[in-house]
């Protein structure tokens, strides 16, 4: 099976595509057979199959959510919910099929594991074609794998901790998920294992009208730490593509966790995510979400403080171009006494694209010495360009201390003039202070990541002046 | 002739300015414009650089006898013109040491070949003779910077750019003493038979530390004097009254 891909690559660097070499792919459409073929595939115990179905079954009666971005043109029906790349995951890149190979050396991935990452996982459509973990990790105790492995190989933990962060029927796309997922990481670290160096997951979707929905579960036991980095992209096509993850976090006691994603969907990707993490007493969780790309994105990822002195923080980064909207934003609840939290939102809209924060605080009744504090700055590149802040705050307890600010900035003719007199064209000015705008954000990110962001940016302000 | 204004008309959204103006400064020449509130000289300066909100209606501006009204600003610095602002902008995130490296490849022209080390020592050597703070370097451009502090990062860039003309817009407005003296030494630095400077000023007051070659009135949008070095006293003593009811009859 081979089929032409015209591809319009424009500005965006990792539009392309190759055929569809898919070695197993179900129809398009979503009915309880193919759930079922999806777990036949895997050889999964019956027990993960019930669940799905009871996924299957939340999916078709959750309605679909009557707030945030418009999603009025997805079309359920349309899509492919599970295609297989290859017969069985790599150890070895040389060991890929030649175009999948390509791909990752397009994105630099091989690379970037050489360089700095002591494990990755490469996902290409519904399943991970690569993974590998450094020796010394392994021998420590810690386990980075698909999921699928997971409930094959740790089917104690994964029944333990599988659905219990985020439940099959929280919400639609999150029962969709449950019903079809595939693929994803699975992180297990030992207490007191300190996973220095960060592991990456890398998401590429290759096929048109196509829907993605790993699943990743991490758990941290007592006092470890580990950071989690995501990326993603996919070619430009002219039908729509669907990217529905769940994300369950588990932070034990004293354990620290840091994900931070960088998504750069193609302009035609559907977007929404749910992501959750638990810290328990003493536990530190730190979502940093990029959202750089895709055509709509509904994404808050959550931390729930539920032992004392657990801190949560979300640093969210959006850029809505044009025919783009980036709802995004972060969810802390404290509930427990003596935590604190902290959500950092930037955004950035242009050419008529429209970004959004959606946050909630949420304090629980009965609590002391609680913290937070919301900061949420946007920046208009152009008055055709839309912000939106919906900051929803619910407290119970008498002892919070709760600080939440709100900024909305324009690019100023003054500072263009300014740097222009300067000799800067006007790009490169407009492209210096959304940079300086970013900068007390990207210093937090791990340099390469730092980088990769400032060129995804530059890359959406080209040609955006003069 | 380095700058030539001829008959410049401009006007910002429906009111005129500048109403014909004529200047004309050589290589070389620092000349000192003066005149009272409203009378146009900012719009000048801004016009001068390029300013998008201004429109010019007329007339011409040459620089080194090629008529610049359709160039950038960026163009404009390019070829050799300053302007040190009246209310430098703060630009949030980006640091002074990012942006003046910037601004030096991209006027100097030599992207590419471009020598940080060297730069760094230049601009640490402008910074001490400026009696700036090194940590400047590090900090955001203008933010939180004080009204003298401002005005010392112009005439930095101004050292570190060498412009051919130095439009300073005010820059004395609002300083103390030792301030004063520190811009006055910047431009004294550079004069020479390569450099020239309007200088645009309410005050005498740094032209006791500047001595001018020319000096220019400028009432309701037009020149309507000028003279040499003697006209600054003669302002001191009687005021702009004199000139005005000198322009009436």
């Amino acid at each position: 099976m081979s089929e032409t891909v015209t591809v319009d690559i424009g500005e965006y660097k990792y539009g392309f595509a190759f055929p569809d070499r898919s070695v197993f792919k179900t129809r398009r459409g979503l009915d309880e057979e193919i759930v079922r073929t999806i777990s036949q595939m895997k050889n999964e115990p019956e027990w993960m199959l019930q669940y799905r179905l009871r996924g299957l079954e939340a999916f078709r009666r959750k309605p679909m959510p009557n707030w945030g971005a418009d999603l009025s043109e997805i079309n359920f029906d349309e899509i492919y919910y599970y295609a297989k790349p290859t017969d069985d995951r790599k150890e070895r890149w040389e060991e890929l099929p030649e175009e999948i190979r390509a791909t990752y050396d397009r994105i630099g991935i091989p690379e970037a594991e050489r360089k700095f990452l002591a494990g990755v996982g490469a996902q290409y459509d519904s399943e991970i074609v690569y993974h590998n973990i450094r020796s010394d990790l392994e021998r420590k105790g810690v386990i980075f794998c698909a999921p699928e492995d997971a409930v094959r190989d740790y089917p104690e933990l994964v029944r333990k901790y599988f659905g219990t962060v985020i439940p099959f029927n929280d919400n639609k796309f999150a029962a969709l998920n449950t019903a079809v997922w595939s693929g994803g990481s699975f992180i297990y670290v030992p207490p007191g294992v300190r996973v220095e160096i960060p592991l990456q997951a890398y998401f590429r979707i290759n096929l048109e009208s196509f829907g993605q929905f790993e699943r990743t579960l991490i758990i941290a036991d007592e006092g470890s730490f580990v950071h989690y980095i995501e990326g993603c992209t996919a070619p430009i096509y002219s039908r729509n593509s669907l990217h529905s993850a769940v994300v369950e976090i588990l932070a034990l006691k004293g354990a620290r966790v840091r994900y931070t994603t960088i998504q750069n969907w193609s302009s035609n990707v559907y977007n929404l995510v749910t992501k959750r993490a638990v810290a328990y007493e003493e536990a530190v969780v730190e979502w940093v979400d990029g959202n750089i790309g895709s055509k709509r994105t509904m994404k808050y990822p959550a931390v729930y403080l539920l032992g004392p002195k657990a801190h949560g923080e979300v640093l969210s980064i959006a850029f809505a171009g044009k025919g783009q909207e980036q709802d995004t934003g972060g969810k802390i609840v404290h509930a427990a006494s003596d935590t604190s939290s902290i959500i950092t939102s930037k955004s950035i809209s242009k050419d008529g694209g429209i970004a959004s924060y959606r946050g909630l605080i949420k304090v629980y009744p009965n609590l002391v010495g609680i913290k937070s504090h919301v900061v949420c700055d946007a920046l208009l590149l152009d008055p055709q360009s839309k912000t939106n802040t919906y900051p929803y705050i619910e407290i119970e307890s008498e002892d919070v201390s709760m600080e939440h600010e709100a900024r909305v900035s324009r690019i100023s003719e003054e500072q263009l003039f300014y740097l222009r007199s300067r000799g800067l064209s006007e790009s490169e000015a407009s492209l210096m202070i959304v940079n300086g705008f970013l900068d007390p954000m990207v210093k937090q990110l791990p340099l390469e990541y730092a980088v990769e962001l400032n060129r995804l940016i530059e890359l959406e302000m080209e040609g955006s002046v003069g | 002739m380095l700058l030539q204004i001829e008959d410049l008309h401009a006007r910002i959204e429906t009111k005129e300015i500048l109403k014909g103006v004529d200047l004309s400064i050589q290589l070389g020449e620092i000349h000192a414009l003066m005149g009272p509130n409203g009378s146009g000289k900012s719009t000048l300066a801004n016009v001068l650089m390029g300013h998008p909100s201004y429109t010019v209606t007329a007339g011409r501006i040459l620089f080194e006898g090629k008529d610049i009204l359709e160039e950038d600003p960026e163009k404009r610095a390019a070829l050799g013109m300053f302007l040190a602002f009246q209310y430098p902008v703060e630009v949030p995130g980006v640091t002074v040491g990012k942006f003046l490296k910037r601004s030096v490849e991209n006027l100097r022209g030599t992207e590419g070949s471009f020598n940080v080390n060297k730069f760094i020592e230049e601009l640490r050597a402008l910074m001490d003779t400026m009696g700036m703070d090194q940590s400047f370097i590090n900090r955001y451009l203008n933010e939180g910077f004080s009204g003298g502090e401002k005005k010392r990062m112009e005439i930095l860039q101004m050292l570190l750019f060498r412009p051919k003309i130095a439009i300073l817009d005010e820059t004395d407005s609002g300083l103390d003493i030792d301030a004063l003296r520190v811009v006055a030494q910047g431009v004294n630095r550079l004069r020479g038979d390569r450099f020239s400077s309007l200088i645009i000023t309410h005050y005498q007051r740094i032209l006791d530390y500047i001595q001018p070659d020319k000096v220019h009135i400028m009432m309701d949008g037009r020149i309507v004097l000028s003279g040499g070095a003697e006209l600054v006293r003669e302002l001191e003593a009687r005021g702009y009254d004199w000139i005005r009811e000198e322009v009436r009859a």
